[in-house]
């Protein structure tokens, strides 16, 4: 049976009322913030967003803030610590009758693909081995999107960036295969797992709808397209996050207690239309097209979606 | 009164324990680790009603602590040198919050090369972090020092973490009597946590640790911290004269010992401090008008209380249990600065190193010390930095070259 939303079936359910307020210092056409406006929705405003350093910091840039919520800047190894920090200290003064039940709130680590993939890599799978009951929103721009650009263990073979150039020893770009941080998720057995992208928000508003059905560590990995970083015009961000999921590269899924579900079934259209778009991939089309590394992008698609639906 | 026995790490746990703690975020180190063991245990049989959680590292320790105390509950924990290293990212952050927190250092000297003994090179790398630092020299002054810290850092003029510092080994696990204060008492001297600008709750949202463009907020904001920590002298003189009042102990920023006629002076902190008193008493028999100034507060730092004691002395021997590559001592230079400016400073100001990663500091040492401190103070010029290393020791550390050098022979 496919999978069934259950609280959002159109589009007219998901709220209109805004949490994250616009006006922020962030690119134009950031699908990173398109993403985190949807998950907010949902969230609402009783909400402490656990920041770690990269772009998402300078959304609260003194003397302003987009959010209706609280917000904490921590460091780029340790938001999910500082998550750990605020629901322990929010449990025990809720506990001791110092903070009435009212005034309790959801805590949500904010961090970008380089923290959630490398350096808070040990600091989450502490806050998951500990059963914290908190969000883990992580948009994911496939780079060190703050810095200008460099290489992640997010960042998808083929793609240039500043640190992974293409060059005559690497015509292709980036040699590694991107980090599976879903299934190092779903290692530590946490409750929910989902991965969510800015062009379904139908898809995104249910599955935080269903996230908050569970306690306990809730992962969310937000395709981030990003203009600035990927190199195409701003204008072109939904194009760009759809094809992502149309062509097979950032499945829709979700794992309750371990148990993967795909949620979108795309018919799968070549690589090639989402490559082509990016200036990062430019190199795979110019000034001679790489066949083999597409054809390695391909294969290795349409693998993952052969092992998921047999 | 007589007290009970009790190790420097337990007395560090009282002190924790007494001050009612919500929240101990923890992770073990040596010499720490009893610290963290007796807590778990008192929280765990429902002895003390806080929440103890092991973390996956001192980084995220050190987070944990500041969120929480950020959230608005009362905050402990406890680490030792490469943990405070580890940590050391995240000091800066907690005292930009402006979270009271205490946090424990129990000394223990750097690697490389690894070792388990004390020295202070790992709290004194965290004095410019915004942490405000008590010094300990006794069990007893562990466990006081760590109600005065979060009565000075919860004042609404200070709102700073503040970090207090035993000597590994030398303290944490020495028994010595300690008296455990009457809740009740402490009760009256520390008021219950109710921080009026600190909590996050769904009633009052703001942000905190935000990014700040330019200067000028940036300057401004880091002047603030300067300021609460300058307030901290102020607030630990009334704490101080409290303290006294309820419990008979009285702590000041520094502590003079036989300094009422001394010429010279040596400057100690920590509980090597407690030989230096023997030394001073030793060199006093044999008729040199010697004495002794231990620095309790490191920051802020007690510039007054420094001038006013070593003021028209003839000649100031500090003795840094720390080296700064390329440099020497550290307090030396804080020393000199300090006193540069006073029309009265002593003639000349010596800079001792000794009792690197744990090492004793011998009898004849410290007659060197006091003997080198008058030939100075005469000569109107001071020496250093002379690094203490006896002959026994030269030799000691030649026979461990021979056989580290066989050992390879053999190969
Ligand atoms: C300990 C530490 N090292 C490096 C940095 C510099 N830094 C700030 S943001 C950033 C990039 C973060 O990348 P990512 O997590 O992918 O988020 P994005 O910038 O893409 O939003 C880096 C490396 C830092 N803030 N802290
Ligand atoms: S660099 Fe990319 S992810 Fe970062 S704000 Fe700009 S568009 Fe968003």
């Amino acid at each position: 049976m496919p999978w069934q939303r259950e609280t959002f079936k159109k589009i007219k359910q998901i709220p209109r009322e805004e949490h994250v307020l616009p006006g922020t210092s962030l690119c134009a056409g950031c699908g990173g913030l398109e993403a985190l406006r949807l998950a907010a929705k949902v969230l609402g405003d009783d909400v402490v967003y656990v920041n770690a350093a990269g772009c998402f910091t300078m959304l609260a840039a003194y003397p302003f803030t987009p959010f209706k919520g609280s917000w904490l800047y921590t460091t780029m190894g340790s938001a999910p610590a500082g998550a750990q920090g605020v629901r322990d200290a929010l449990d025990v003064l809720i506990a001791k009758g110092r903070l009435p039940q009212r005034d309790d709130l959801k805590v949500v680590v904010l961090g970008g693909d380089g923290s959630t993939y490398d350096m808070a890599l040990s600091s989450t799978s502490g806050a998951i081995y500990r059963g914290l009951d908190f969000y883990y929103f992580c948009y994911d721009n496939e780079a060190y999107g703050n810095t200008g650009v460099q290489l992640s263990a997010a960042t998808p073979y083929g793609a240039r960036t500043t640190t992974s150039p293409c060059s005559l020893q690497h015509p292709a770009g980036t040699i590694q295969e991107k980090k599976d941080i879903f299934e190092i998720w779903r290692a530590h057995k946490p409750p929910y797992i989902a991965t969510v992208a800015p062009r379904y928000p139908l898809d995104l508003a249910e599955k935080f709808a269903r996230a908050a059905t569970f306690t306990g560590p809730k992962l969310f990995l937000a395709l981030s397209a990003c203009p600035t970083g990927w190199l195409y015009d701003p204008g072109e961000t939904p194009e760009v996050a759809k094809l992502a999921v149309e062509t097979g590269l950032w499945p829709l899924k979700e794992a309750i207690n371990g148990a993967v579900t795909h949620t979108y079934l795309p018919k799968r259209k070549p690589v090639e239309e989402y490559l082509k778009l990016q200036g990062r991939f430019r190199h795979l089309f110019e000034p001679t097209k790489q066949e083999e590394a597409i054809r390695h992008i391909q294969e290795r698609v349409d693998a993952y979606w052969q092992r998921v639906t047999v | 009164m007589a007290g009970e026995m009790m190790t420097g790490n337990l007395a560090a746990a009282w002190g924790a324990r007494l001050a009612g703690v919500d929240y101990i975020p923890a992770f073990p180190i040596t010499p720490q680790t009893e610290i963290v063991e007796a807590l778990a245990e008192w929280c765990d049989c429902g002895a003390m009603p806080a929440r103890f959680v092991m973390m996956d590292s001192e980084h995220s320790m050190m987070t944990a602590a500041g969120a929480g105390a950020a959230t608005g509950a009362r905050v402990f924990t406890a680490t030792s040198s490469q943990g405070l290293l580890h940590a050391f990212e995240v000091l800066y952050s907690v005292a930009g919050w402006r979270v009271p927190l205490v946090l424990v250092n129990v000394s223990r000297a750097l690697a490389a090369p690894i070792t388990l003994e004390p020295d202070h090179n790992d709290v004194l790398a965290a004095r410019d972090a915004g942490f405000l630092q008590i010094h300990a020299e006794t069990c007893q002054e562990v466990l006081d020092s760590i109600l005065m810290a979060y009565r000075i850092a919860e004042d609404e003029r200070v709102m700073l973490p503040v970090l207090v510092n035993l000597d590994g080994f030398y303290l944490s696990f020495t028994r010595e009597p300690v008296i455990v204060p009457d809740p009740e008492k402490v009760a009256a001297f520390l008021p219950p946590f109710r921080p009026a600008h600190l909590g996050f709750k769904a009633s009052a949202p703001h942000a905190l640790g935000v990014a700040v463009l330019g200067g000028t907020p940036y300057t401004y904001f880091r002047h603030q911290m300067h300021l609460a920590a300058m307030n901290a002298l102020q607030v630990h003189r009334e704490a101080a004269a409290d303290f006294e009042r309820l419990f008979g102990r009285r702590y000041d920023v520094v502590e003079g010992y036989r300094l009422d006629d001394a010429e010279d002076v040596l400057v100690m902190s920590n509980a090597f401090a407690t030989k230096g008193r023997a030394a001073v008493d030793a060199a006093r028999a044999k008729g040199r008008r010697v004495g002794l100034l231990r620095l309790r507060v490191i920051r802020p730092w007690p510039a007054e209380a420094i001038v006013a004691a070593l003021r028209g002395r003839r000649a100031v021997g500090v003795l840094d249990q720390n080296l700064a590559p390329g440099l020497g001592g550290i307090l030396v230079q804080e020393i000199a600065a300090t006193l540069y400016h006073d029309p009265e400073r002593p003639k000349a100001i010596c800079s001792f190193i000794g009792g690197l990663g744990g090492k004793n500091i011998h009898e004849g040492e410290f007659d060197a010390i006091v003997a080198r401190m008058e030939q100075a103070g005469k000569a109107g010029r001071g020496e250093g930095p002379v690094l203490l290393y006896t002959e026994a020791e030269h030799r000691e550390m030649a026979q461990l070259q021979v056989l580290a050098s066989a050992s390879r022979a053999d190969r």
